[in-house]
């Protein structure tokens, strides 16, 4: 049986892995969103680290948001999700495996491109290890809540604005801690504690999303 | 214990309680708001520290909690929707949004209004304030997912779990939002207090509350009853309550 | 009472702008959203109403039709 799922596992990967332009797009609206901020405010150091984190936050998730919709679009147009969903595996832990695959190809490309990032805004090391632990903590909870919005507008034409109306308000909460943990590290504070309240948040969504995504998958094949 | 609740899962029961219950929503609507109102505004006493201003607090705090409270209100429709399977709160759900989004608005606006002689500015990245314009974000998500889907019955399921994934997000969105502003307290704007409700201030307060809490029930039983005939426009009972009842003396 | 003349109470001690376009506002907006919905249910029954009278219209057409059909094939 689990053989089934390891299956959907490399069929995705290999899947996204056909698909470049669509995994690199996302990626290269990151960095130039977050290039564009030193040619909008100017290029003083003391500046570009004050706004560092919230800008390098504020580009992740939008260009999260562009990557999302692949999560679940090609497989309902050409049917394998329905296909999937009547296999008769588990679709809680088909959904699983396929947000650690969406996980896989567009996060980790972000945590490796981080460190460009963080030079480009003049962040020092002590902010870009707070930075990077928040991505790694912040990026799957991203990832698995975007994809219940995902699971919803999937079968709906034109949903990509629509995903961002839906999604943009609930990932506040997520900005607001990932960007005061990086704030506290530049000033030499301990950041645990907004650490652990994203690792909470992380864990409710571990908990309670495949069951959210696998239910507005069935609302969207009807 | 809830057995009660059942037969209104069908939309016809439904709609006779609305039709029961909605005078009294008005009624309570008009008695409440009015004596509250005119109370706030000649007979309470002004604030030592904020003069007159302060009577707009008579409906700022009772439009900003009951934008909350609908919330909650429409997410729990949609959980009685999703776990049972019943249409009617599906449309509940779908009822409550419209007004819960329009008292979200009055809630920003009174703050707006209340901040420029308070705080010197419209606009103030205050606690309250940046919570209740993510809430309105919220709404706005929600009733657009509902409108965006031809099959009626989807619509409702899909916006269901998008208010669930909403309410579990407001307590964390508060929070860290009041956490937030308290982080980032502004230095150059002072930032009066809000006062501390007194007893003479408190009573009109509580009534205007009740009367905004009627004025949401009475609006989204309207809407509920708009939502049921839509749905059910070719069923026989729909027929009959047209032709019998003629138009005039149904609508509100 | 807290105030002594009518426009002193129009006057709000100085804040007379920020309560009335408070209050205004929030009246606007509450009568706005009864008036739509209680103008959507009025006209949703009325489009039904219309739908049932030209059903009956179709009806009363059909059988008329059939009834001249008989009469001239007498």
């Amino acid at each position: 049986m689990s053989s089934l799922y390891t299956g959907v596992f490399k069929r995705d990967l290999t899947l996204a892995f056909r698909q470049k332009a669509e995994l690199l797009q996302p990626l290269m609206f990151l960095v130039l969103v977050v290039s564009l901020f030193p040619i909008g405010v100017g290029p003083a150091p003391e500046i570009l680290q004050m706004i560092g984190p919230g800008v390098i936050w504020v580009a992740a998730i939008l260009s999260s948001l562009l990557g999302m919709e692949r999560l679940f679009r090609d497989d309902f147009n050409d049917g394998s999700l329905e296909q999937l969903m009547l296999s008769g595996l588990n679709l809680n832990l088909v959904v699983a495996v396929k947000i650690t695959v969406h996980w896989l190809v567009s996060a980790v490309p972000l945590l490796l491109l981080s460190p460009l990032l963080s030079m480009f805004l003049h962040m020092t090391v002590d902010m870009y290890i707070a930075l990077l632990m928040t991505l790694l903590l912040g990026t799957p909870l991203i990832s698995m809540i975007g994809a219940i919005a995902v699971g919803l507008t999937v079968g709906v034409s034109r949903g990509g604005v629509l995903l961002a109306l839906l999604l943009i308000p609930i990932f506040i909460p997520l900005l607001i801690f990932a960007t005061s943990a990086v704030d506290s590290a530049a000033l030499q504070l301990p950041y645990f504690s907004q650490l652990a309240i994203i690792a909470a948040m992380l864990l409710l969504a571990v908990a309670f999303s495949p069951f959210a995504i696998a239910y507005s998958l069935k609302v969207s094949q009807n | 214990m809830w057995k009660w609740l059942h037969p209104y899962a069908k939309t016809e029961n439904a709609y006779a309680l609305c039709n029961t219950l909605l005078p009294w929503f008005w009624a309570g609507t008009c008695v409440f708001l009015s004596v509250g109102v005119v109370w706030g505004l000649v007979f309470a006493p002004q604030d030592y520290q904020q003069f007159e201003s302060v009577r707009i607090i008579y409906i700022h705090v009772p439009s900003a909690i009951l934008s909350m409270g609908a919330y909650v209100a429409m997410a729990v429709a949609a959980l009685v929707g999703i776990v049972w399977q019943w249409r009617t709160a599906f449309m509940t759900m779908i009822a409550i949004a419209p007004v819960g989004a329009v008292v979200t608005f009055v809630a920003l606006f009174t703050g707006a209004a209340w901040g420029k002689p308070m705080w010197g500015t419209w606009w103030i990245w205050d606690a309250r304030l940046t919570s209740e314009l993510i809430l309105l974000f919220l709404y706005i998500g929600v009733i657009a997912l509902y409108g965006v889907f031809d099959d009626k019955q989807q619509a409702g399921k899909a916006a269901g779990v998008m208010a669930l994934v909403g309410v579990v997000n407001v307590p964390i969105i508060h929070y860290s939002v009041v956490w937030w502003n308290t982080l980032h307290q502004g230095a150059s704007i002072s930032k009066v207090d809000k006062p501390d409700v007194a007893d003479p201030m408190l009573w009109p307060l509580l009534i205007c509350l009740a009367g905004f809490a009627f004025f949401i029930a009475a609006v989204s039983t309207v809407r509920l009853k708009s939502e049921i005939v839509r749905r059910e426009m070719h069923r026989p009972w729909v027929q009959k309550l047209v032709s019998n009842d003629g138009v005039s003396s149904d609508a509100i | 009472m807290q105030f002594d003349s009518f426009s002193e109470f129009l006057h709000m001690g100085g804040y007379a702008f920020y309560v009335w376009l408070a209050y205004g506002v929030t009246f606007v907006a509450l009568v706005g959203i009864v008036t739509q919905s209680v103008l959507e249910h009025r006209n949703l029954l009325k489009s039904i109403v219309k739908e049932q009278a030209r059903q009956e219209r179709i009806k009363k057409s059909k059988t008329k039709s059939k009834q001249t059909l008989i009469d001239v094939s007498e």
